[in-house]
């Protein structure tokens, strides 16, 4: 398997360590309620096709990356910096 | 026999070599297969279960009986299959699965019990009863069914492994892959073309057909000088390529040729990984065998195979050679030998409507329905419509047609189509993506089809990467139409072959589908058909037709098998090639390695890291004398030691300090430049993750150090922390571990050793406890920390690593002039376990703040990572573990790590289990062991007596609990 880093080219799979998804990104805030951070934390979805999650080019520039990808097929389709997609400053 | 034509052997260089200690012949471009041919040697194996005498029966990689052992000694290889085997000087074979011998194989007695030997026996044979198993019948199967065996000693060979990257991948140098090869590296891609063979050209070694008017081979020969000459194409022969995987990524095992590998230290083999842009598979096909009874005795072999023996190595496994065939091929094959001079008995055709014009005794309509000969082929029993014929031959070559080698379509979960025209299975297109099949692999047979296939596929695949495609003319060849009559098993009764490598039958098959295991998976699992190493590869489709009639369902109804990576066996010494002994892990070492070593210090692993335990000196015999030392040096003196395994992480950015709010439970933007401060780092589900002091260098410059173990894991959590929760913070940061040197100078006396190396010396005042800042260490710009993992007045110093090995002897060298000296792990561990510091003994995933007394570290002022889980009901309380001290109050005067608590009186276990203990040592400070481990409620339970049971190493005694800081509760020693 190989991701398109988007600072590195298609790198393959073993420079790479793997998260979950994306759903990672998006922390509640401090006070948002047991069920919430339960979800955010422990709560995934185990879906058969599209799925976006967190790969971390920890062998190669470090950057955490947004990665759409096909648990069926294993296509992987995008790959984005996860500070983009966060929108944050650059 | 060795035929009087020239083939592609080399006849100057004659070579010798042994077979089962027997000395033979053979030529330069031979295998061990055609060389053991033209020696007359029919026998070369037994069979799996049966023990029967076996030969060679095909010419490639697919061959399922001459597996032999290769080499002597530790550097033997079982399996290797004979026919793949490159003949070299010296070659040493051995027959696998026989004893004593091969022509005296007293396990040959099996075959008389074959009939309690089918299909499910080991189900039905022994059930009963259970405990015979394991004594006796396990290991009576293992004896007497098997191939080779290893050496069991170690393998001092070398492998290799690589990574390869191309525009084009082209799997297989027939006249499919030479014409894609030839297109695609005309317009100028970057081409890796693979065969598993020693020479490109497939198929046009193996048969007499003409390209463009010249003999195939030298078509072959000069299209290959033609891509060597490119540069932009890379040929690798003897490579197979064994799996295809995701994002256009294929496995592929290289073999050395034997002059290469027999050099010092060149690797026998190579595991590639090569990542394609695109790739065209013209891997070819596999002919397969016709069932019939007793067709596996040596002397009958595939058709195609007899062929490749005849013209391209020039022997002939027989004197009188019959053919059988349902298709065209059988034809070729008699008129192949009759050009080779070589006498044909018969050629049979089970097709009624067959007809032939070749000098032979020709039968049309006609099926081989058993062979003769015990030791190998005498006779053959021909079934025609006038009755049985019996013919002498001492060689039978069969054809049931041919299956397109698509294997590598099917890695990634495809499924391949059945063509009843072919009678055979085809690739589908798209089930690997980026591969395209061309050639007889996608059941293009005649060689002006594999020709055109091949060049077709490059032009679509050069579009595609947006190259131009330069003008090439297709070479004439001849495009016989493949006219094939379906052909599995000849009915009758004994024993007919489908899987010779586990020796599986037809019988087999139709009592699996018989005893309702119809689905062809469990067919397969039930008579092992397909599961030996050759993956089944001329016995799968047989089998399913075979199972197909019998369940009475058609072949694309009953399916196939998975196809599964590899193609062919790969040793597990070559895609793990490298990480034997040290190599297996990376290993670290700091600047004082060398010497410690030295000074006689046995090193011990910490992750990567290696650090050293102890070091011993004169008169101390065993390491609890050299420990205890090193602890009252520090406690009384003063003691040095390399800490630069700890993580160190540089950070700057003026939201340093919001970062490292968010990021510790306790705040560091109130922390005072030129001061340093223990944080405690959570997961977001709030347990601990590791801890570490942090020291401020500037309004936006943090230097932060982890745990030894955690480094990497600390470094990746900052790094999703920043870039994916807040990445609108101004912050960077770096490992700078390996960039500076650290030790701890440690005990009464630090300040007089350091005082003697600073350029500025330092005071209480100037450099009060927790104080950091940059020094000057004899002129080299340094750090220096008031930090302290002993509970003593210490310090560390850091210095650019080039400068660590100097400074560590330096320090050493004062420190001794002072009473003091060097210290190693586990000094270290005691020094730190009379103060109750934890490590990650203590915080190993399943701890809070709450369970190490460290809960009012979580600061109230501020969110941080895992600050919201870290509230959850049940992660503090009573209910939980807590941190506590134990003291042995026992007879036994020992406590041991990993032993389990229990209340005085209760039974040890698991029910009444109340905690455990995490880290021991001896403390010479006190004169007694000491324990830190988790007790429920234990802080409320101080004073308690409490039992410890050591279950694994049978340790019991009583203890009693105490607080977690045993020495200098007070703390004074470090800050005085
Ligand atoms: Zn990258």
């Amino acid at each position: 398997m190989r991701i398109p880093c988007p600072l590195c080219g298609s790198r393959d799979i073993r420079e790479f360590d793997y998260m979950g998804h994306a759903q990672a990104l998006d922390r509640p805030e401090p006070e948002a309620g047991a069920q919430a951070w339960d979800d955010y934390v422990h709560n995934r979805d185990n879906p058969a096709g599209p799925t976006r999650d967190l790969w971390f080019h920890g062998l190669g520039c470090g950057a955490w990356l947004v990665v759409d990808r096909d648990t069926v097929s294993h296509e992987i389709t995008a790959a984005a910096l996860a500070r983009d997609v966060k929108g944050g400053a650059a | 026999m060795r035929l009087d034509k020239p083939g592609q052997i080399d006849r100057s260089q004659a070579l010798r070599f042994t077979f089962d200690g027997r000395e033979y012949g053979g030529f330069q471009g031979d295998t061990l297969a055609s060389a053991l041919i033209a020696n007359d040697v029919r026998v070369v194996g037994r069979s799996f279960k049966y023990h029967r005498p076996r030969g060679v029966f095909s010419a490639g990689s697919e061959e399922p009986n001459a597996l032999v052992t290769i080499g002597q000694g530790a550097a033997s290889e079982p399996n290797l299959r004979a026919t793949t085997t490159e003949l070299c000087e010296g070659l040493v074979a051995q027959s696998q699965n026989r004893w004593p011998s091969l022509e005296y194989d007293l396990l040959a007695l099996n075959d008389l019990f074959a009939p309690f030997l089918g299909a499910g026996f080991y189900y039905k044979t022994f059930m009963w009863p259970a405990k015979f198993w394991e004594r006796l019948y396990e290991p009576m199967i293992r004896r007497a069914a098997g191939l080779g065996a290893l050496s069991g000693a170690p393998n001092a060979d070398h492998y290799e492994k690589a990574y390869a990257h191309c525009d084009v991948l082209v799997i297989g140098a027939g006249p499919a892959g030479l014409m894609a090869a030839l297109a695609a590296g005309r317009a100028g891609l970057d081409v890796i073309l693979a065969d598993e063979d020693v020479r490109t050209g497939g198929r046009l070694n193996a048969e007499t057909v003409e390209v463009d008017g010249r003999p195939g081979a030298d078509w072959a020969q000069a299209v290959t000088d033609d891509l060597y000459a490119m540069g932009n194409v890379r040929i690798m022969t003897r490579t197979t390529v064994t799996g295809a995987y995701d994002g256009g990524t294929y496995g592929a095992l290289e073999r050395l040729s034997p002059d290469v590998a027999a050099r010092t230290g060149a690797p026998r083999e190579c595991f590639w990984r090569i990542a394609a842009r695109r790739t065209i598979l013209a891997a070819g096909a596999l002919e397969r065998p016709v069932a019939f009874q007793n067709n596996d005795r040596p002397g009958v072999m595939m058709a195609g195979a007899l062929r490749a023996y005849v013209n391209r190595w020039a022997v002939s496994p027989g004197k009188t050679v019959t053919v059988f065939g349902n298709n065209d091929d059988a034809h070729r094959t008699a008129a192949d030998l009759l050009a080779a001079g070589v006498h044909v008995a018969a050629l049979i055709d089970a097709r009624p409507e067959a007809s032939t014009d070749l000098p032979v005794r020709f039968y049309a309509g006609a099926q081989v329905t058993n062979a003769h000969g015990r030791g190998g082929l005498e006779a053959i029993s021909i079934a025609t419509l006038s009755g049985i014929d019996k013919v002498q031959t001492d060689c039978l070559a069969m054809s049931g047609g041919w299956n397109p080698t698509l294997h590598l379509t099917c890695h990634m979960n495809g499924r391949p189509d059945w063509s009843p025209a072919l009678a055979a299975f085809v690739p589908r297109d798209g089930a690997v993506p980026g591969l395209v099949a061309a050639g007889a692999c996608r059941g293009d047979f005649s060689t002006h089809a594999c020709l055109s296939g091949g060049l077709e596929a490059a032009r679509a695949v050069i579009r595609e990467l947006g190259k131009r495609a330069r003008k090439i003319d297709l070479p004439q060849a001849e495009d016989a139409p493949y006219r094939i009559s379906p052909l599995w098993a000849v009915p009758g009764k004994g024993r007919a072959w489908l899987d010779f490598q586990n020796d599986v039958t037809v019988k087999d098959v139709k009592l699996a589908a018989t005893e309702n295991y119809s689905s062809v998976e469990h067919m397969k699992r039930y008579t092992t058909q397909g599961m030996a190493p050759d993956q089944g590869k001329n016995s799968n489709v047989n089998a399913l037709a075979v199972l197909a009639d019998a369940t009475g369902r058609g072949i694309p109804e009953t399916g196939t098998t998975t196809y599964r990576p590899p193609f062919v066996p790969v040793p597990i010494a070559a895609m793990g090639a490298g990480a034997q002994g040290a190599g297996f892990a990376p290993q670290r070492f700091t600047t004082s390695h060398q010497v410690s070593v030295d000074m006689g210090a046995p090193m011990i692993e910490a992750g990567l890291w290696y650090r050293p335990s102890y070091f011993p000196r004169e008169g101390e015999k065993t390491w609890r004398q050299s420990c205890d030392r090193e602890v009252g040096m520090v406690r009384r003196a003063v003691g040095v030691c390399d800490v630069s395994t700890l993580g160190k992480i540089d950070v700057q950015g003026p939201d340093a300090p919001a970062f490292l709010d968010f990021l510790y439970t306790n705040m560091f933007s109130s922390l005072k430049v030129g001061r340093t401060r223990y944080g405690l780092m959570l997961r977001e589900d709030g347990h601990v993750m590791d801890d570490g002091t942090t020291a401020r260098l500037g309004e936006h410059h943090f230097l932060m150090t982890t745990t030894t173990a955690a480094a990497g894991q600390v470094m990746k959590h900052m790094e999703f922390v920043h870039q994916c929760l807040v990445p609108q913070m101004d912050v960077s940061f770096i490992s700078v571990t390996e960039q500076w040197a650290q030790f701890a100078v440690a005990g009464p006396k630090s300040r007089e050793v350091l005082n003697g190396i600073l350029d500025d010396p330092i005071d209480d005042d100037g450099f009060p406890f927790m104080a950091c800042g940059p020094v000057s260490v004899m002129g080299v710009a340094g750090r220096l920390f008031r930090i302290s993992f002993s509970g003593e007045h210490a310090y560390e110093v850091a210095v650019p690593a080039r400068y660590g090995e100097s400074l560590f002897r330096l320090l050493v060298q004062r420190a001794e002039e002072l009473d003091g000296g060097a210290y190693g792990m586990e000094a270290l561990n005691v020094l730190r376990i009379e103060k109750g510091f934890i490590t990650h003994s203590e915080i190993h995933g399943r701890t809070t703040a709450f369970d190490i007394g460290m809960e009012r570290m979580v600061s109230a002022k501020k969110d941080c990572i895992g600050k919201a889980m870290a509230a959850r009901p049940g992660l503090s309380g009573p209910e939980r573990e807590q941190l506590v001290g134990l003291v042995p109050t026992g007879a036994v005067k020992k406590l041991t790590a990993g032993a389990h608590l229990f209340d005085a009186g209760a039974a040890p276990v698991r029910e009444n289990d109340q905690g455990y203990i995490t880290s021991v040592g001896f403390s010479p400070t006190l004169g007694h062991f000491l324990g830190l481990g988790f007790l429920k409620d234990g802080r409320a339970r101080h004073g308690e007596e409490i039992r410890m049971v050591d279950h694994v190493r049978q340790i019991e005694t009583t203890c009693q609990v105490v607080d977690p800081v045993f020495f200098d509760p007070e703390g004074g020693r470090a800050r005085g």
